[in-house]
């Protein structure tokens, strides 16, 4: 087991200064390790101001943080020389959400595949490099034929974000952030392009950190699943433990919203929280405000992690009187591998 | 199953062709469906599969390069394309409401969101004292679930799913027989969509109106829709009640459709629907599906299908269920 990419107490805090009084902590104290062997896809799953967008910059060393830092095998970034920046770089790839926005729409789709072939060195002749786009082309189900030579608009939405993936994929990279791959195509794509990233995984070898807020996709691909909410993990562990059964409130919640495509499965009862109370921030448990079962002590202090399985821990008092305690460092402990 | 029902939208034939130069291109090419008084109908699709434009060209709100080629719309009795444009002005909002994609987005920054209804209500004509239109919309807000307070608010106060109910009191404003519903949660966090759903549901059931979904959220539309038509390549494969396209889709594509859903029961193969939808440009002749089609047999390529009745309250475009004694038309 070797720790490829490392997050320890990450918390970023936007604003303050003039107008302090409007800071947002979109993420505190979080912490976790992304093995390179055994490859893995893990899940990061919330609502939109969970943080998790945050937490895939941070770990891109696109932002930096307010305090805690991001460590690439063993360093941290800001103290990496340039080569080993560059090699960060190549290792860790990131596709986006909008597979419209990544593509300038002078050029066409052969450009964004041969910018990272040129930036990397990873060809030595033309041919090398078409050979080498073909390859990852033919890896997401692409025929190269049909992909290459056209301008992005001539594509798909499903196939310009297939390119995305093979994009990621040209560096040989051994962790792959995919920032809600699937969000802007349709059902039946979202499928396909959730097949090849499963195939990168398995084939490649390469760890997939998947955010989303969809939990049905985040179940179907990956093996642990870290449920966030306004900055803070809620819980995390084996993907059929905490979907099959959901020990958090906000869990219980997400998992009751999602529509059953089974006409026979009913949503749940309505009315069940409100969704309009803001996430609690002044040191109280920050679901409290819509949580059903929110006791005297959930708004004095923040819940810690509590561990109720072998294989996930849960930041609610409803479980603290589970078997361990334990600290946020060692939340992936519990994964599955 | 709708019989008893009377029909309050019936909708024949429907063309809508966006002109390009390179020829046109048919968004929706030959649409039929009725909707009985307060049904639920979901118009299931992928992007380009025609469900929005479809709904569209029922408000007739189809704007250039896009053109309604043909077809018949009676809303209530009434013939919507022989309507003049003050009329269909009138028509909107009163007859039939729109809550469209990314609705939330559309309201007036600038203006606070109770004074908003109260000029689309002035500008249909309703004659009130001030405090009569705050009264009216005060209820609207409070039906909707919202709080007298929210209405003098400003849209950046509201959140998104707040907003969206803005927009959903704004479409019940007059009592619509129709409400059009164009992916009304997709920018929304599944909390939140539920409960814009939920109220959605609620109005609906207050005002007997009925309810168009569109979308291609096949968990979304199990749990709201009575009845559901799929569209493929801007033509309608598929209506059938909600359980029974579940039990058991009839058209091919429905099959591959609802078999490549993820779901929180099991962990399946993940299999899209093989190919890509055809061009509009240039569809294939004979059924548009047929270059995808498992079950492709030569009259496809040559013949396309009509939708047929074939089995009671369903109805098909798919020569497998080519037999007897079927009649045309669209239930």
């Amino acid at each position: 087991m070797t720790v490829l990419v490392e997050a320890r107490h990450l918390t970023k805090v936007f604003g303050g200064g003039l107008f302090s009084r409007t800071h947002t902590r979109a993420l505190v104290d979080f912490s976790l390790r992304v093995d390179a062997d055994p490859p893995s896809i893990t899940a990061i799953v919330g609502e939109s101001g969970s943080g998790k967008t945050t937490l895939a910059r941070l770990l891109l060393g696109a932002i930096a943080p307010t305090s805690g830092e991001v460590l690439y095998q063993g360093k941290t970034l800001p103290s990496m020389s340039s080569a080993e920046r560059r090699a960060f770089r190549r290792d860790v790839q990131v596709i986006f959400q909008d597979p419209y926005d990544a593509y300038n729409p002078f050029y066409k789709v052969d450009h964004v595949l041969a910018k990272p072939i040129a930036n990397f060195g990873l060809a030595r002749t033309p041919s090398e490099a078409r050979l080498l786009i073909e390859e990852v082309l033919e890896a997401v189900g692409l025929r190269p034929a049909e992909t290459l030579g056209r301008y992005p608009h001539q594509l798909s939405g499903g196939q310009r974000q297939r390119v995305m993936v093979a994009r990621a994929l040209l560096p040989k990279p051994r962790l792959i952030i995919a920032d809600e791959p699937v969000s802007m195509v349709d059902a039946s794509l979202r499928a396909t392009i959730l097949g090849s990233l499963r195939k990168l995984n398995r084939e490649f070898g390469i760890s997939v950190l998947y955010i989303t807020h969809d939990l049905t996709t985040a179940y179907q691909i990956s093996q642990n699943i870290i449920v966030m909410y306004g900055g803070l993990v809620s819980e995390a562990g084996d993907v059929e433990l905490v979907v099959r059964q959901p020990k958090h409130p906000y869990t219980q919640l997400l998992i009751g919203s999602i529509p059953s495509p089974n006409p026979k499965h009913r949503w749940m009862t309505r009315g069940a929280a409100d969704a309009s109370a803001k996430a609690s921030t002044d040191g109280s448990c920050r679901f409290a405000a819509r949580c059903p079962s929110a006791m005297p002590r959930c708004w004095e202090k923040h819940p810690p992690l509590f561990q109720p399985d072998e294989h996930r821990v849960v930041a609610c008092y409803l479980h603290e009187t589970e078997p361990t305690t334990m600290t946020a460092t060692a939340m992936d402990e519990v994964f599955v591998r | 199953m709708t019989a008893e029902r009377s029909t309050v939208l019936d909708v024949q034939d429907l063309r809508v062709y966006y002109h390009t130069r390179a020829g046109p291109i048919k968004a929706v090419d030959g649409v039929s469906f009725t909707l009985a008084q307060s049904e639920r109908l979901g118009l299931v699709g992928e992007s380009g599969s025609g469900k929005s434009t479809t709904g569209l060209a029922i408000l007739r709100l189809i704007k250039p390069p896009g053109n309604i080629e043909s077809g018949q719309i009676r809303l209530a009795g009434v013939d919507v394309m022989g309507l003049s444009e003050p009329a269909m002005r009138r028509t909107r909002l009163g007859a039939i409401a729109l809550v469209a994609q990314g609705a939330m987005n559309s309201l007036n920054p600038v203006m606070r969101v109770g004074d908003q209804i109260i000029d689309a209500l002035i500008d249909h004509g309703v004659q009130a004292s001030r405090k009569a239109l705050l009264e009216r919309v005060a209820s609207l807000f409070e039906r909707v679930g919202l709080s007298r307070r929210d209405m003098g608010r400003f849209p950046h106060e509201l959140s998104g799913g707040m907003k969206q109910r803005v927009c959903i009191a704004l479409a019940i404003s007059l009592r619509p027989k129709v409400i059009v519903a164009d992916e009304p949660t997709s920018a929304l966090d599944v909390v939140v969509q539920r409960q814009v759903m939920d109220t959605l549901a609620d109005v609906q059931a207050d005002l007997g109106a009925a309810v168009i979904l569109i979308g291609h959220d096949m968990g979304l539309m199990a749990q709201f829709v009575d009845r559901l038509g799929v569209m493929y390549a801007g033509e309608l494969v598929e209506v059938s009640p909600m359980d029974a396209v579940y039990e058991e889709p009839l058209h091919p594509y429905t099959r591959l459709l609802i078999a490549c859903l993820p779901s929180l029961e099991q962990k399946g193969v993940f299999a899209g629907i093989p190919g890509l939808p055809p061009s509009l440009l240039s569809p294939p002749t004979g059924c548009p599906f047929n270059p995808r089609c498992p079950h492709v047999m030569d009259r496809c390529r040559v013949e396309r299908p009509v939708l047929k009745q074939a089995q009671r309250g369903r109805w098909v475009a798919c020569h497998l269920y080519d037999g007897d004694g079927h009649h045309d038309g669209a239930g």
